[in-house]
């Protein structure tokens, strides 16, 4: 059984990976990843890895590949067409892909350990299960996972100011005017009028309410 | 299975990524190759923790896919800000690393 669901997976998962290299349209490719991380999965849950598992769908399929099909339809990647890319680059690099093949096939296969023909060390109860992944990371590993923390703040950040707008840099745009923001009452405190560019009511005529005073 | 199958499984999917590496031009798709090197990499780790019985393994695969997220992160960031610029979305137009 296990055989059988192996195999199913691992013609799954090379068949996403060929699809995102082969696929001419990055949409699709993304879409052959997601099938591709779901195979993966689930050659984790046969290797016992359920937390590892678990986490690939969620945050792996799931969230980064929303953001990666959002950026792709954000960008209209099918729409960009590429000049064809010369024969001789494609030759060299198959040459040089198939080379690392060999040299890995060559370690895996003439390495000298000896579990590595077994089905692995004898399955014990609780292995890669959530308490134990959540034990050791906050135990042994508690160092690389605070690092791992402050690695995403600061990826949050520079992401956010890599594609912030910048004046000036998209073309059609008109140069930053520094006197917009300049208001006589405090920022983003202004009426609903001015909020769908009406005049300034308040600079413009004075309020009829204060008429009436006077 | 034995670890060695997943083992070949895993360097057969690194190879792909690394010729889409190669091939492909267009960054999205580059970013999408790496992903597939950084989880054929998952692979190994994993399939090595079962072979030890030990749960390290998989402790290294899990921040292996955090840094992967701040990739992304970062390489998408980059994107957005290359096409904001109209610059062409192809790696062998963007040669120059001048602002």
């Amino acid at each position: 059984m296990s055989t059988i669901v192996f195999f199913v997976a691992a013609i799954g998962a090379i068949a996403g990976a060929i699809g995102v290299v082969a696929l001419r349209n990055p949409f699709y490719s993304v879409l052959a990843l997601v099938g591709h991380l779901l195979s993966l999965a689930a050659l984790f849950l046969l290797l016992r890895a359920e937390f590892v598992a678990a986490a690939q769908v969620v945050v792996y399929a799931g969230a980064v590949m929303v953001l990666y099909l959002f950026v792709v339809s954000y960008i209209g990647g099918g729409a960009t067409q590429l000049t064809p890319g010369g024969a001789p680059l494609r030759a060299v690099a198959g040459g040089a892909v198939l080379a690392l093949f060999a040299e890995l096939a060559i370690a895996v296969l003439g390495s000298g350990l000896k579990a590595i023909d077994s089905d692995g060390a004898p399955y014990v109860p609780g292995f890669g299960t959530p308490a134990q992944i959540g034990e050791a990371l906050l135990t042994k590993f508690l160092f690389p996972f605070e690092v791992a923390s402050l690695l995403l703040l600061v990826a949050a950040v520079g992401a956010v100011v890599l594609a912030r707008r910048r004046a000036g840099t998209t073309l059609g745009d008109e140069p930053e005017d520094a006197t917009r923001w300049i208001t006589p009452r405090s920022l983003f405190t202004g009426t609903m009028a001015e909020a769908v560019g009406g005049p300034h009511r308040a600079q413009t005529e004075p309020e009829p309410v204060e008429e009436l005073r006077s | 299975m034995s670890i060695a199958w997943y083992l070949v499984v895993s360097a057969l999917i690194f190879c792909i990524g690394a010729g889409g590496v190669l091939v492909r031009r267009n960054p999205l798709v580059i970013l999408l190759c790496l992903e597939l090197m950084l989880n054929a990499a998952n692979l190994a780790l994993i399939a090595f923790a079962r072979m030890h019985g030990n749960n390290d393994g998989q402790i290294f695969a899990l921040i292996v896919m955090v840094v992967a997220a701040c990739e992304v992160t970062v390489g998408l960031g980059l994107i957005v800000a290359i096409f904001r610029r109209r610059l062409p979305i192809d790696v062998d137009e963007l040669r120059e690393l001048q602002g």
